[in-house]
């Protein structure tokens, strides 16, 4: 009790055949951003409507705060916000009157009700738009209001889901320095993604799901030490030496280097095996040998693996790689559908 | 989303917006104290004022209690008038009160289309992790098509008093009138909630509204006497709820007191409410 903000024990979530979430065992602990991260179809917003007490749970256990989603969901709402991955506001009504009618339902007197709509309409840029209807919002401003009616009561624990998806990358600059400011201020945000960038960016603790289990999960530098002890980021001058870079690369470090678009740069993960040279070594080893070989490097860095990283090695594939089954549903979770209530 | 939709205002107000700072933040954060939770009563009729800001937005849905009822009254008053009772005002006089039930009856059906289409919106995952009283969401919406009930039986009175009905039990007979029908109509509107969250489209909603209401509200006593029909007929005309309805609105408006059939309409609404409520909350629950 009160040490974590989520616990999970074997979640299962099936939809006809489809085992959505197939046995999740998740620990959040309280006061962090926890992300969980997978592609579309792996299960994320499952598992979050089920901690939300939006969907039953066929199998298993999931307590929020100690309370049991089921038996004490009651309990468990008084505690939690959900925005969802389509804005959770009604989109006849304008800014204003969104947040009233949210403020009015979670017991504000009307004063009050006005009074605190009005603040955070003001604190997230859209005073000016209050009193329109959000239908004409951009992107960005109807995450911005989103947030802002999840957070009219400030909640214990904020469900994320999939917050900056289809968004232009300053509205999600935005909407991460928000999400960075309501945890600073204790709350604890189960955030789920696609994009590792945001996990990475956001997250302390990280769990991948893909076919709605687990795969990995563990602080940000645990999941990227569990692939490798580093990565090798090379710049060439010239693109026409790139065969002879990743060659003299691939011999120095015993690691293919990972395709890239941009025809200059080449990144190799260091895994250390077959070497009991540290990730260092072997780089500048690796630096060395570019040098002799005659190409002529303009920038040579080791750095951490990337989460993309991470995920190939965990999958086979990146998040971006969808099977096109997939893209056929538009983006949509298997809950999204509706499903038989027989 | 629709980025292409984007004004040029809002490109100019998303370009300021620098989000609150943490100190900011945490003065807006203040006062982890929550208001104690509204009550029922309260939750609800918060969710009937959404309703009407609603209607404020998209005023054009108010068609179907505007225009539909008029056409209703002319339409059936001149076409079976003359056939029927003589003449067209002497028609009225019974016509009135029957055609009013029907179509306010009819009308009740586009709550299971908007409950259909808002339940896909994401706007009710966050009704439903409120902490509020359960069924408020959905009384709410109850309470915001009886002022729709309310302006259509309005206009249709309005429209049968210019063209000659006269409600022997004046203002207070004609209130009581639609005060039955409009609580039967909100105890009726239960069906459609459910189907409302059962059914899969808003045309399959829609479809099977039609199955349902057009038997139910063409299959009694508002047209014509059942004593012309066949027998098995009139078991099902007699024993029907807009029967009775249309019986007891017909006789408060003229007058009278008809206590059986107002307890008869009394208890199919408390039916409807039992019975289609309780199926109503428990699909809205396992949604």
């Amino acid at each position: 009790m009160g040490e974590f903000a989520i616990e999970t024990e074997g979640l299962v979530k099936t939809f006809g055949g489809n085992r959505a979430v197939d046995g999740i065992d998740l620990r959040v602990p309280t006061g962090t951003v926890y992300g969980v991260l997978g592609p579309n179809g792996a299960g994320k917003t499952t598992a979050v409507k089920v901690l939300a007490t939006l969907l039953r749970p066929d199998g298993g256990r999931a307590r929020v705060f100690g309370h049991d989603v089921v038996a004490e969901a009651d309990a468990v709402r008084g505690r939690v916000s959900l925005t969802g991955q389509y804005a959770s506001v009604d989109e006849d009504l304008t800014g204003t009157e969104n947040l009233v009618l949210l403020a009015r339902l979670l017991g504000h007197g009307r004063p009050a009700a006005r009074e605190r709509s009005a603040q955070l309409l003001e604190a997230f840029g859209l005073a000016d738009a209050s009193d329109r209807q959000v239908k004409n919002y951009s992107g960005g401003m109807r995450r911005r209001i989103d947030i802002a009616a999840s957070i009219l009561n400030t909640p214990d624990l904020l469900f994320l889901d999939e917050p900056t998806t289809g968004l232009d990358p300053r509205s999600r600059n935005q909407v991460w320095d928000i999400v960075r400011a309501v945890v600073a201020q204790g709350t604890t945000v189960l955030l789920t993604t696609q994009y590792l960038d945001e996990a990475d960016q956001l997250a302390s603790r990280i769990a991948v799901i893909d076919h709605g289990r687990v795969i990995a999960e563990g602080t940000k530098g645990e999941l990227k030490a569990s692939v490798g002890s580093g990565s090798v980021h090379v710049r060439l001058r010239d693109a026409e030496q790139r065969p002879a870079a990743e060659r003299v690369l691939a011999a120095a470090l015993d690691a293919a280097v990972q395709p890239d678009p941009d025809p200059v740069a080449l990144t190799v993960t260091v895994d250390g095996h077959g070497t009991d040279l540290g990730a260092a070594e072997q780089a500048a080893r690796a630096l060395a040998a570019l040098t002799r070989a005659g190409i002529t490097v303009d920038n040579f860095a080791l750095g951490q693996p990337s989460l993309d990283a991470v995920f190939l090695a965990l999958t086979d594939r990146t998040p971006a790689d969808r099977p096109p089954a997939d893209r056929a549903t538009a983006g949509r979770d298997p809950t999204d559908r509706k499903e038989p209530t027989a | 989303m629709s980025t292409g939709v984007t004004s040029g205002s809002d490109l100019r107000s998303d370009a300021e917006f620098v989000a609150p700072r943490a100190d900011e933040l945490a003065a807006l954060l203040v006062g982890r104290a929550r208001p104690p939770r509204p009550g029922a009563l309260s939750a609800s009729l918060t969710f009937g004022w959404r309703a009407m800001l609603k209607i404020k937005h998209v005023p054009e849905q108010l068609f179907d209690v505007t225009a539909f009822p008029i056409m209703m009254v002319l339409m059936y008053t001149y076409l079976f008038g003359g056939a029927l009772a003589g003449s067209a005002s002497a028609y009225i006089q019974f016509l009135l009160p029957g055609i009013l039930v029907m179509s306010v009856v009819m009308i009740t059906m586009y709550t299971g289309v908007s409950v259909n289409t808002d339940i896909e919106k994401g706007v009710f995952d966050r009704f439903r992790t409120l902490p509020i009283w359960r069924p408020a969401p959905m009384v709410g919406y109850l309470l915001g098509d009886v002022v729709r009930y309310l302006i259509a039986s309005a206009v249709m009175l309005t429209v049968g008093v210019a063209i000659g009905y006269r409600p022997g039990g004046g203002i207070a007979g004609v209130l009581l009138g639609v005060a039955l029908l409009l609580v039967f109509s909100f105890s009726f509107s239960w069906i459609w909630t459910m189907f409302g969250l059962l059914l899969r489209s808003e045309k399959s909603v829609m479809g099977v509204s039609m199955m349902v209401i057009f038997p139910l509200t063409f299959l009694s006593n508002v047209f014509v006497d059942p004593r012309t029909m066949p027998g098995w007929l009139q078991a099902f005309v007699n024993n029907s709820p807009v029967t009775h309805l249309a019986t007891a609105v017909r006789e408060l408006m003229a007058g009278g007191w008809p206590a059986a059939d107002i307890a008869w309409s009394l208890g199919w609404s408390a039916a409807f409410v039992a019975v289609f409520g309780a199926v109503t909350m428990r699909l809205y629950n396992r949604k």
